[in-house]
């Protein structure tokens, strides 16, 4: 069904533009037109079927289902629903202090904060179409990883000395949120998320795809082999240190990701690099410095960055190719 | 009638600052509208997403932009 985009892009770019199909302008604006199209189509349907599903999920009632559990059942489920929940960076803090303060263990906490990030719907869906069914079920598998990991490794350690003590102070209220009932307002609250997260994100997709269309059909496939392929040994830990500054979100890098596959640079190297872009911003840290101190945050940066390489190295040797 | 909007000056919040506002003059409601944009104050009031809006104390809506139906079935109160 999707290559219907294919026939579309075919039709605007060598027909009704007259391109040229071997040339970089025609591959480029081809590429260009391919993607966004079939992309926004993704989008659409996925977040609308997703926010509706979501009407069901709020941060009260994760909040109410970790608290009393398990350890071990705290970090799976905290991982699974940082994954699902709807979320913005924004908000990181007053969720924080909220599960702490409804006695959800630090690294239960932490298992949510950094799945989050990683794992939403349109790095799945983009990813989805871009490498493929089974490698997205790898970096969700991975994603999920990270934050029951991570989350242990933090109680594991003690690290609650490294959170500001004002915080364990700070009582939160539980408030009874109003919820969503009725199919109707369920179907226009989904309706209502897609057109929030398009408007959100609709120039970071343009910006992507334009330039991975730039990408596709300007720089030789030698450049990138050369560079960031198999022979440079580095690869994975410079994609990472690369993705660290660039902050953006999956809408955009996805598009980009897909073109660098394309050119041969190979997919554990690629993994690493949009898992760094996505999970470590600075802006996201600073604003966790509110409730983190530094050691913290460098400890959470460092977890991340050792997690990326080791992940980026094994896909490498086990699926390089 | 005073309205607090609680969020840390995101776009989604001034947008419901805005939308508040027209409805309120639309309705000829006379409101006041006090934004509480720390983080600690938000929490404190048992938010964790945000924009929320709180009237009298009360915390009416959290984690998005409130449908205009909401915000005037709130200023009709």
């Amino acid at each position: 069904m999707l290559s219907l985009f294919t026939h579309l892009a075919d039709i605007v770019a060598y027909e009704a533009l007259a391109l040229d199909k071997s040339s970089s302008l025609g591959t480029a604006v081809h590429f260009f037109i391919e993607d966004t199209t079939k992309i926004f189509f993704l989008l659409v349907v996925m977040i609308y079927l997703i926010g509706y599903g979501r009407t069901y999920i709020s941060t009260e009632k994760v909040r109410a289902w970790l608290s009393g559990k398990s350890r071990f059942t705290g970090y799976v489920l905290a991982a699974i629903l940082g994954a699902v929940t709807p979320f913005c960076s924004c908000s990181s803090v007053p969720l924080f202090i909220a599960f702490l303060s409804a006695g959800i263990p630090l690294g239960v906490t932490m298992a949510f904060l950094i799945t989050s990030p990683i794992i939403n719907e349109i790095a799945v869906v983009l990813l989805g179409e871009a490498i493929g069914i089974h490698f997205t079920i790898s970096y969700v598998v991975i994603g999920l990883s990270l934050g029951i990991l991570g989350g242990a490794l933090v109680d594991y350690l003690k690290l609650q000395k490294w959170v500001e003590p004002f915080v364990w102070e700070i009582q939160v209220p539980v408030t009874q949120e109003a919820g969503i009932s009725g199919w109707q307002a369920r179907e226009r609250s989904a309706r209502r998320e897609v057109i929030d997260i398009i408007k959100r994100v609709w120039l970071y997709v343009l910006l992507g795809v334009g330039l991975g269309a730039g990408l596709h059909g300007y720089v030789p496939r030698e450049w990138f082999v050369a560079n960031a392929g198999p022979d440079n040994h580095f690869a994975v830990p410079l994609a990472i240190l690369a993705g660290i500054p660039l902050y953006a979100n999956a809408a955009g890098v996805i598009p980009v990701a897909q073109v660098l596959l394309d050119k041969g640079v190979q997919i554990g190297t690629i993994m690493a690099f949009i898992m760094s872009i996505v999970a470590i911003s600075l802006p996201e840290l600073m604003i966790l410095r509110r409730v983190l101190k530094p050691q913290m945050l460098f400890f959470f940066a460092g977890f991340l960055f050792v997690s990326f390489n080791v992940v980026g190295y094994l896909f490498n040797f086990f699926f390089g190719g | 009638m005073e309205i607090a909007v609680l969020g840390k000056g995101c776009s989604r919040c001034t947008s419901t600052i805005e939308r508040i506002e027209r409805e309120a003059k639309a309705l000829g409601v006379d409101v006041q509208i006090t934004k509480i944009t720390d983080e600690i104050e938000i929490v404190k009031n048992g938010v964790m997403t945000t924009p929320a809006v709180m009237i009298d104390g009360k915390v009416l809506h959290s984690g998005s932009i409130p449908s205009i139906d909401a915000v005037q079935s709130w200023l009709k109160k």
